[in-house]
């Protein structure tokens, strides 16, 4: 026995017996892992979120969240004698002053952006799949509230440096809470302390940005692993794989060490980006005043679907009984919003309801074979962009020469228009991926070999498909649409409700399939 | 069973195929020495973050191709980082693709639903349990706890009445008055009709009183744009076009959509634009909006000029600047 190995053996020794963890272990040392490269992007977010912790508290040993006014005389000349506050004054300090410090600031907001998008695939990836049916439905919901409180996190932390652009941003946010019917002056001007901008905004949420909220996420992210963990992951179907069982790599060692690289890997690339592409440089955009702006004021990628929406909005506002009520703002800052995350979260279980399925599943969808909800999922994607394009229509007017006005209309008719197209062109695709997947089960690949036959006729000679191939194209299930009695058992006839109309239209919707080749037809093909 | 039936069910996991590392130990030697070179090329790293950090001023600029001038300092700190992180990933990636066990293992899975023994065990626990604390029978405790568990709620909200004072009339006012001065920002300087030429913009602010100083609150509500354009290109009513003088017209410069400060005026088309969200205003006609989310045209500022020919408000604004709220009006 080696040194290291007595060691070793000691440590564990001296932990179970004080807390006779050693079988829990032994068990969760080995515990399996499926393999694809589609789970690395959960990984992402995760490691983003802890690059993001290292880098933020770096940064709060400098930044002075405070609105106080200062005067700069810091490395930056072109900014030297100028009123600004507390908090961009530390800002720029960190930026310039420093050694590092630019750089874990650009670290800390590429890194951000990559838990952003990551959090964004991630959940794509899980919804094209259907990883989130029973019994995942929890963990569905707790990842929407983290993608919902990502995006705020966000907002806030750009807003800490108090530059023009993120104070314009703030405005902005001031003003949405503002357009709140009833309460809305009064929780303004409490969340301002005051009229804005005030002094006390800045200092509240640099505490929310580096507190709560990632307290928040630390618990979230916590229950989701945990549960992740307890579920076990699931894996795509393949040779071998079943609901009942699940095949992959042991976590000791080849999990340790791929995961474990695998967070170097995100941190190096994160690094590398903040080593050359500049981020979010406030110093060209100067402290923030209420009576300047830049042009091309844009948010955050992953804010910039709402402000693309607060753009393409009709001017609407109702003035009743001297009262205002805008709707500009409340129905594309709060109301759409507030539908789609609540939508979204809701989805496994509108979907368990149309199909009638409450089994567990831990096989994965591939998404052709569940042609409508592949085809939401694009049509919402096809949402996005259109929203996303319309908040950086003056961005695409000024590169492309075009009439913002235009490109306007075109989003503000687009988002009806769109969307639908890409289902009905997405849920098409699918069926003929479906029917494309048939034919190769029933007649195999295409060799390229041309035959030509005693009689004169050309035909091309196909191999069969292994077993292996064959099963992945053929291991899942074609469930029928849910039948609904109108007679019921004693003969008397009861008519559907709307509720149940509906669901069965969506039952009927769900279960259109391109029937996939069973034993049957292979026989019919073997004796042509 | 027929064998198209076969080809149609679980052909089972594949067998293994052994890679050239398990296989030849050449090549594992070979597969250690890359993993090697990833670690010590991390450890260069390392070195060239601590040499960059020491000896490169974070004022020195250097010419890089693509990148253009850039920061030495925080380039190869960066680089540095970027690669002490990078190679020990790749590093240990590769030493679990080439040389950690490839096999794949089969772990069962069970179904979360426990046996319906334990699922009733559990329900009548719960209703025993339940019962033992007579929830159920006393009314009264159930009552009074639901009160108080109601009204404790309360405690959190109201503390949070002091963040900040109600708004009172402060939405609705700003420092406009009749006869305030309109002045430059920051010199304090008043301006002359004849300091603006014909198609010229400028953001003034009321003068203030001697002795105080502009806060940022103020600015948010008093930022005006004087524009000068041929008087007879207005398109008002004779009680708007009272407000103006030889041509110059004032507007609030916040956004009556969400507050921004309405910053872009072409000069061709004498429209205002808002940057943050394409709201467009039509100067001649009053600012009324011709496109985007705004819904109410910039309110306009009464002007004339005082003895001295200094211009000045002749009136407060006669509506709330900025964007709606509830309790708003007009």
């Amino acid at each position: 026995m080696s040194a290291g190995e007595k060691a070793a053996g000691a440590v564990a020794n001296y932990v179970d017996e004080r807390t006779g963890a050693a079988k829990w272990l032994k068990k969760n040392l080995t515990k399996v892992f499926p393999d694809h490269w589609s789970f690395m992007l959960g990984e992402i977010a995760l490691y983003s979120f802890i690059i993001l912790l290292l880098t933020g508290t770096f940064l709060t040993f400098w930044f002075d969240p405070s609105q106080r006014d200062v005067i700069y005389h810091g490395a930056y000349q072109p900014l030297s004698g100028i009123k600004m506050s507390a908090a961009y004054e530390s800002t720029l300090h960190i930026s310039f002053d420093v050694r590092g410090g630019l750089l874990m600031r650009q670290i800390h907001h590429w890194a951000a952006l990559f838990f952003m998008s990551s959090i964004g695939a991630h959940l794509l990836r899980v919804f094209f799949t259907g990883a989130f049916r029973k019994p995942r439905e929890f963990n569905w919901i707790i990842g929407i509230g983290l993608l919902t409180l990502g995006i705020v996190e966000g907002f806030l932390g750009y807003s800490l440096p108090d530059d023009l652009l993120s104070g314009t941003g703030i405005r902005i946010a001031e003003a949405i809470i503002q357009a709140m019917p009833i309460v809305g002056s009064y929780l303004a001007f409490f969340a301002f302390g005051g009229p804005f901008p005030g002094t006390a905004f800045i200092p509240r949420i640099f505490t929310v940005h580096v507190l709560i909220l990632p307290g928040i996420f630390l618990a979230l992210i916590t229950a989701h692993l945990m549960l992740v963990w307890y579920q076990k992951h699931t894996q795509y179907p393949g040779p071998g794989r079943t609901e009942k069982n699940v095949i992959g790599y042991p976590l000791m060692p080849v999990y340790m060490a791929k995961a474990g690289g695998f967070f170097f890997v995100v941190f190096g690339v994160t690094a590398f980006l903040s080593a050359v592409a500049s981020i979010n440089p406030i110093w060209l955009y100067g402290p923030y005043t209420p009576g300047q702006i830049s042009a091309g004021s844009q948010p955050d990628w992953y804010m910039g679907w709402l402000d693309g929406l607060v753009r393409m909005f009709p001017n609407l506002e109702s003035h009743i009984w001297g009262h205002t009520i805008s709707w500009n703002i409340l129905i594309p800052g709060l109301i759409i919003p507030g539908i789609l995350f609540t939508g979204m979260a809701l989805y496994p279980f509108i979907e368990s309801w149309v199909t009638g399925d409450k089994r567990e599943h831990h096989l994965l969808d591939r998404p052709r074979n569940v042609p409508n909800r592949t085809a939401l999922g694009v049509m919402s994607i096809t949402f996005l962009l259109v929203t996303l394009s319309n908040g950086g229509n003056d961005l695409i007017a000024t590169h492309f020469a075009l009439s913002i006005n235009q490109i306007t209309w075109f989003n503000r008719i687009g988002i009806f228009i769109l969307p639908p197209i890409a289902f009905i062109i997405t849920k098409r695709i699918c069926l003929s991926l479906q029917r494309a997947d048939r034919e190769l089960v029933l007649h195999g690949h295409e060799t390229g070999q041309l035959v030509r036959l005693p009689h004169g006729e050309f035909v091309e000679v196909h191999e069969p498909l292994t077993p292996e191939e064959t099963w992945k194209l053929t291991q899942h299930e074609q469930r029928a649409a849910l039948e609904f009695k109108t007679i019921d058992e004693n003969g008397v006839s009861r008519p559907k409700g709307l509720k149940e109309k509906i669901r069965n239209r969506l039952s009927r919707a769900v279960s259109e399939q391109v029937k996939k080749p069973d034993g049957d037809d292979l026989k019919e093909i073997e004796h042509h | 069973m027929s064998k198209e039936i076969e080809r149609l069910s679980d052909p089972g996991l594949p067998e293994h195929v052994h890679r050239r590392t398990d296989t030849d130990p050449a090549a594992a030697k070979q597969a250690e020495r890359q993993i090697a070179i990833f670690f010590v090329l991390s450890a260069l790293g390392t070195i060239l973050f601590i040499f960059s950090y020491i000896k490169i001023p974070l004022d020195r600029f250097i010419f890089i191709p693509i990148l253009g001038s850039t920061n030495a300092h925080q380039l190869f700190l960066g680089l540095g980082l970027a690669f002490s992180l990078l190679f020990i990933g790749l590093g240990a990636i590769q030493w679990a693709r080439t040389l950690m066990p490839d096999t794949e293992v089969v772990a069962e899975r069970h179904e979360f639903r426990s046996s319906e023994a334990d699922r009733a065990d559990f329900v009548a626990t719960v209703k025993e349990r339940a019962a033992s604390a007579g929830l159920g029978r006393r009314s009264l405790i159930k009552r009074t706890l639901g009160l108080s568990l109601g009204l404790i709620g309360l405690s959190p909200l109201l503390l949070l009445r002091d963040l900040g004072p109600l708004p009172k009339t402060e939405l609705e006012t700003t420092s406009w008055a009749k006869g305030v001065r309109l002045v430059i920002d920051p010199s304090n300087r008043p301006i002359l009709p004849s300091d603006l030429e014909v198609g010229a913009v400028a953001q003034v602010l009321p003068e203030l009183a001697p002795g105080t100083e502009r806060t940022l609150e103020n600015v948010a509500k008093d930022a005006v744009l004087l524009i000068r354009l041929r008087p007879e290109d207005f398109k008002l009513s004779p009680e708007r076009l009272s407000w103006t003088y030889q041509g110059i017209i004032a507007f609030s410069k916040i956004c009556t959509h969400m507050g921004c400060a309405v910053a872009l005026y072409e000069q061709q088309t004498k429209h205002l634009l808002c940057p943050c969200h394409q709201s467009t205003f039509d100067v001649p006609r009053a600012a009324k909006v011709i496109f985007g989310p705004a819904a109410r045209p910039l309110p306009q500022l009464a002007i004339t000029v005082d003895a001295q020919g200094y211009l000045i408000a002749s009136a407060p604004f006669s509506e709330p600047v900025g964007p709606s709220f509830w309790e708003r009006s007009s």
